[in-house]
């Protein structure tokens, strides 16, 4: 790629917060950086996964809200995490987070095990808990 | 304490050489980002179908993370001390300690959490590399050479980052240099390098690596729309162009830096075929460019049935061929 083929294409990926620099070659044949605010074929592909987690997100809020899971699995997919992943921020084992996923199961979770979710997800234990939140979330 | 190292932060493409250049700047020694990635054989292919991330297999450009790390120092004779704790607090004494002292630290970090990166660019990817060179008011002064200039995070904010949880977990993991030669040997270095890359990318004898794992990756991208439907088709070949175009590569999977390298390579070892090569490997990045940009599209129209994946495997095909040319040529011209 020459100096000149560096693609500029700005989708705010980068939130204007640096440029990344793409190696190319200038007009002698030598090798240089070009800053880049970003590639049409990268935006797109970005784009795609973060799609993804929004889909996951939005289905599991519809189930959460539905009271087929319990807000843990909204939380679980809003953060990009999984089962396992959240079983290993709270010191917890994975079958234990699984058997929180039920809202029944949820509904009597001691105070102490709230909070090690609560703590994880950034929020308090009355906001992990309440449901109503979600329904304006989108 | 609060006089921050006199570091000289410098941006790079990618985190794991950036740390290293930084810090052996510090230390007198100056090599170029492209350099410390030639030495330490940071140029790699890998499709592992089995081994996914969030549902989908994993395709990369490069050896596992801290392996140039690795093999730069042993190649150059720099000795690093590294520490990992179990205790977050105690992670954070030693850091303090460290800073103390006037010693500029590397550590590991998870992405997800730090606050100063981009949104967009925010997932659990937990084997990125900053220096932290000093504490101001209470703050952590931070050279992540991913960014411009410094940035800061707070205590907490760092704490977080350092024991992320995951793959790669980093458990407060942090190094510094120990000792540093008196003299090495750039030259061998180089040759070491570029050797150990073409053996990488030409003889693992198992076909998910090097060149052999690119042809696997285009016999998988073909059957990918039959076998997986559309909209799943779409995501596991753009998550082929998501770590080829990731922060950090320099474009196209490392083989523009990769070029870089070699181009400086040819003067430190006299030796203008290196030179050639380089330019011909900047031909060889345009291809995979050309890749993404077919990818681009069938993601773009993803929920259509698309005939592009022929296009974009018989792609592969080639650069697979003019890979195994190019590495044979280079492994040639340093032996």
């Amino acid at each position: 790629m020459k100096t000149t083929e560096v693609p500029q294409d700005d989708a705010n990926m980068l939130q204007g917060k640096f440029r990344e620099p793409v190696y190319s070659l200038d007009e002698n044949g030598n090798y240089t950086t070009v800053p880049s605010l970003g590639w049409e074929p990268k935006n797109e592909v970005m784009k795609e996964a973060w799609d993804q987690v929004h889909t996951k997100t939005e289905l599991a809020r519809q189930q959460v809200l539905s009271g087929l899971k319990s807000p843990l699995a909204y939380y679980i997919e809003k953060e990009i995490m999984d089962i396992g992943l959240l079983a290993k921020y709270t010191g917890m084992w994975r079958w234990t987070v699984k058997r929180h996923l039920n809202p029944k199961t949820f509904s009597r979770l001691s105070r102490p095990t709230l909070e090690k979710y609560a703590k994880v997800f950034n929020l308090s234990v009355e906001e992990l808990i309440d449901i109503n939140r979600l329904k304006s979330e989108k | 304490m609060d006089q921050p190292i006199d570091f000289k932060h410098k941006q790079s493409a990618h985190c794991e050489n950036g740390v290293v250049s930084n810090l052996l700047g510090f230390y007198g020694i100056q090599l170029s980002e492209p350099m410390v990635f030639g030495i330490g054989s940071g140029l790699f292919f890998s499709h592992m179908p089995f081994l996914k991330v969030g549902g989908i297999p994993v395709t990369s450009f490069r050896p596992l993370p801290g392996i140039i790390f690795k093999r730069i120092s042993r190649r150059l004779g720099i000795s690093f001390e590294r520490k990992k704790f179990r205790n977050p607090a105690k992670a954070m004494e030693a850091l303090d300690k460290n800073l103390a002292l006037g010693i500029p630290t590397g550590m590991l970090v998870g992405v997800y959490h730090l606050s100063y990166f981009p949104d967009p660019y925010r997932f659990h990817f937990n084997a990125h590399n900053l220096v932290v060179v000093g504490k101001k008011e209470g703050n952590y002064i931070i050279s992540d050479p991913v960014m411009n200039g410094m940035e800061q995070l707070t205590y907490d904010e760092l704490l977080k980052v350092r024991y992320a949880k995951g793959t790669f977990a980093p458990n407060g993991h942090m190094y510094w240099v120990k000792q540093i030669p008196a003299e090495f040997d750039l030259k061998q270095a180089i040759i070491k390098g570029i050797k150990h890359t073409c053996k990488d990318m030409l003889t693992i004898p198992i076909p998910m690596f090097g060149v052999k794992g690119i042809r696997f990756l285009s016999r998988k991208v073909r059957s990918y729309p039959s076998r997986l439907g559309a909209r799943k088709a779409a995501s596991y070949t753009g998550q082929i162009v998501r770590a080829q175009e990731e922060i950090g590569t320099g474009g196209a999977g490392f083989r523009f830096m990769y070029g870089a390298f070699l181009q400086e390579a040819a003067v430190v070892l006299n030796k203008p075929v290196l030179r050639d090569l380089s330019i011909e490997l900047s031909g060889i990045g345009d291809l995979w460019r050309e890749f993404a940009v077919i990818t681009g599209r069938i993601v773009k129209n993803r929920n259509s049935a698309d005939e592009s994946y022929d296009h974009a495997a018989n792609l592969l095909l080639v650069i697979a061929d003019k890979e195994e040319a190019f590495f044979k040529k280079l492994k040639a011209a340093v032996s």
